[in-house]
């Protein structure tokens, strides 16, 4: 984002010089324009690193036997997706929008602690290197999932203690990420900005930061103690020393059941942003939201053993993960109300954002209604393990947070770059995306109920048609995905060559305050608080 | 920015953010411990002791029986062979029983090994007393030994009648390069 140009103001404050010339700005700096870009830019590339991988495991899963890559690494590339998708692709992203976003909207001159900014994301960097370094070791990269179950994980080659350290970088980083959000919410607000009157993407990550340091540290001592079982003679979860490798998978599922909010809280605050702002109202039901998402959050933490129904849990303990776990659709029903009430009589338009938002809302909710089949603890035991879960997440995941976060694309970079981008690229993008997302994971709940497991490179002949269907939605997902690059750099070009105002959609400036400073966004912007703060969104 | 006050006043909430992360982390260590609590306290730990108990007399219950499975199983190519004489018994709660294992180590080098026990329903651990096992912290078979072991085990007629069948399953795990290598 190249346009985003020096603004030189009367202050000669040493803060207020443009940036640096050359690379060096990019390595450098502070700024927290320039650090949520590179985050945006560097998750976008990792979008399409996992998005390969996801591709390979199409293709191979295209037809019944072994086609194109052994099984061993084929298990890699399922593992792999999903630590690059995960921790390379949705959390940047999100930390991306928050550096950008969030300074703007509270009306803060910058992020709290910028040095540690430049610091997390060089440690995602070299984090997500070190990651995809252990493919090309001796024994393959990580093959065990993404959950790293021992002792299946202990049989990892020379890569093991590389994605451990990986998984220690990408923890160290996303902490500090988190830090950064709280500090520069709970000091930085402009005079005027209570807690009460800020947009629900600031308040999304807030909660969102607090679970990241509550749960990233627990990962790592769970991946830490898979280290000291291998190399230096614990036994946490090694029978033969009086370990239990069920231990694990209750701490992995303690950090791993509020990360998958992580990906989603921030979510749910962009769609909170952008439905408003198209439908020409206020956000319905602006404190039930804040609410909603605290007690999402809250319950993240006690309903980790719904992972795990199958372990052998006393049934006294798949009750109440059953009961808790159901109890997520409260809160949840609650925000999926407000985006539809939002949109109740509002004088909607359908551009590529709020087309993406409103398919977030339809297709989150088919992703949510099978998370709640699959809290019945009874009847999980079907579904566990099968394609019916991956069609789950993925419908929460892929047209939920990704979507979402195209939407963010969308709907941001006229204030990132000055520029219009081009309206019907976009909605080409979109319905192309929209229908072949459908295409790519609708059928998975077929083979799941039908009962194909998941992680496995060949399967029983009765599965081929719906597999065969899922890879071409794959394929057509995949590709697609490619307008957007050419969306942001045709933008960062000029675009539609359509100048575009200060507050580029009608009213925005009454939602949020990042439509109030100049487009594109000077290299610094509230270098003095705003005087008015404002109301709509609450 | 320039702002002195703001800065000490965020590097001071930084630190406290740090210091949580560093509590979540001992948390992560405390959930190990905790866990073992919380299995025991819910009758779930499948974990078996590993002495001996001594022997005490029941009142056996001739007319009830109960099925007694016995599973052998080897972890990871350990290269031994391992068997229970008896795979299956019918038992009288109350009643003492001896049955035979054997064990033989198939390679040419010493081996150093860890038999784990689990029940199977979980529940039923409280009520099977074993007063011979072989359930040692760490046993050595010399290159090709063969080894005759008994277990000794009585099922406590307070077993809820709802148990018919108990499946004891012995597991060896070879520790050999943890402790000599």
């Amino acid at each position: 984002m190249t346009a985003v140009v020096a603004e030189h103001d009367d202050h000669h404050d040493h803060h207020d010089h443009g940036p640096e010339k050359g690379i060096l700005r990019w390595i450098i700096t502070t700024n927290h324009k320039d650090i949520g870009t590179l985050y945006l830019v560097f998750a976008l590339a990792m979008f399409f690193v996992g998005g390969t991988m996801a591709l390979i495991i199409r293709s191979e899963l295209f037809e019944p036997g072994l086609q194109f890559v052994d099984p061993n690494f084929f298990n890699s590339m399922t593992t792999m997706h999903a630590l690059v998708m995960v921790f390379g692709a949705v959390m940047p992203a999100f930390v991306g929008l928050a550096n950008w976003m969030i300074p703007m909207m509270i009306g803060a001159p910058d992020m709290a602690l910028p040095r540690m900014n430049n610091m997390s994301f060089w440690m995602l960097v070299a984090g997500v290197l070190l990651l995809a370094s252990t493919l090309f070791m001796e024994g393959g990269a990580p093959a065990a999932g993404w959950t790293l179950y021992p002792p299946l994980v202990l049989q990892t080659g020379k890569a093991f203690p590389f994605a451990i350290f990986s998984v220690h970088m990408l923890g160290i980083s996303s902490i500090m990420g988190a830090i950064n959000v709280i500090a520069t919410i709970f000091n930085m607000r402009a005079p005027g900005m209570t807690l009460m009157k800020m947009p629900l993407f600031v308040w999304t990550w807030l909660i969102t930061a607090f679970l990241l340091i509550a749960i990233m540290p627990v990962f790592a001592g769970a991946v830490t103690m898979l280290l000291t079982d291998k190399f230096f003679d614990t036994s946490f979860f090694d029978a033969a020393g009086g370990g239990d490798p069920v231990l694990y998978q209750h701490i992995f599922w303690f950090f791993g059941h509020p990360e998958v909010y992580v990906m989603i809280l921030p979510t749910f605050g962009v769609a909170s942003t952008i439905i408003p702002v198209f439908a020409r109202k206020p956000l319905f039901g602006y404190a039930s939201m804040v609410y909603a998402t605290g007690a999402i959050a809250f319950l993240s933490f006690i309903v980790w053993s719904h992972h795990m129904f199958t372990v052998g849990l006393p049934i006294a303990g798949e009750l109440y993960f059953m009961y808790a776990t159901m109890l997520i659709a409260i809160p949840t029903g609650v925000k999926v109300f407000n985006w539809t009430a939002t949109m109740w009589k509002g004088s909607m338009t359908f551009e590529t954002p709020m087309l993406f938002s409103i398919a977030f809302v339809v297709l989150f909710t088919m992703g949510g209604f099978t998370g709640l089949m699959m809290s019945v603890a009874p009847v999980d035991f079907q579904y566990h393990d099968t394609y019916f879960i991956v069609a789950h997440f993925h419908y929460t995941l892929v047209p939920a947070s990704v979507f979402i976060l195209m939407a963010a694309g969308y709907f941001w970079l006229p204030k990132w770059t000055g520029n219009m981008y081009n309206e019907k690229i976009g909605k080409l993008h979109f319905w192309l995306s929209a229908i072949s997302v459908n295409i790519l994971f609708f059928p998975q709940h077929f083979l799941g109920l039908a009962g194909m497991p998941r992680r496995i490179p060949d399967y029983a002949v009765q599965f081929a048609d719906w597999n065969m269907v899922s890879s071409i939605g794959a394929f057509i997902y995949g590709f697609s995905q490619l307008l957007f690059v050419y969306i942001v750099i045709d933008t960062i070009r000029g675009g539609t060559g359509e100048k575009v105002s200060d507050e580029v959609w009608e009213d925005a400036s009454k939602h949020s305050l990042e439509w109030t400073v100049p487009s594109p966004a000077p290299y610094h912007t509230f270098t003095t608080p705003p005087e008015k703060i404002p109301t709509e969104h609450f | 920015m320039s702002d002195d006050g703001l800065d000490k006043k965020n590097t001071r909430l930084a630190v406290k953010l740090v210091l949580f992360a560093a509590m979540m982390f001992g948390f992560g260590y405390a959930l190990v411990p905790l866990y073992n609590v919380l299995c025991d306290l819910v009758g779930q730990n499948a974990k078996v002791e590993t002495v001996a108990k001594q022997e005490t007399a029941f009142q056996p219950e001739q007319n009830r029986e109960v099925t007694m499975e016995f599973l052998t199983s080897l972890n990871r190519s350990v290269p031994m062979a391992f068997k229970a004489e008896t795979p299956s018994l019918k038992v009288h709660p109350g009643q003492y029983y001896s049955v035979g294992f054997y064990a033989k180590n198939l390679s040419d080098r010493r081996l150093k090994v860890r038999a784990v026990a689990t029940y199977s329903p979980g529940q039923v651990k409280d009520y099977v007393t074993k007063v011979i096992c072989f359930c040692e912290l760490e046993q050595i078979f010399e290159p090709n030994e063969e080894k005759n072991m008994t277990v000794r085990l009585v099922v406590d007629p307070k077993l809820p009648e709802r148990y018919k069948t108990i499946t004891l399953s012995y597991t060896f795990f070879e520790i050999t390069e943890n402790s000599e290598n």
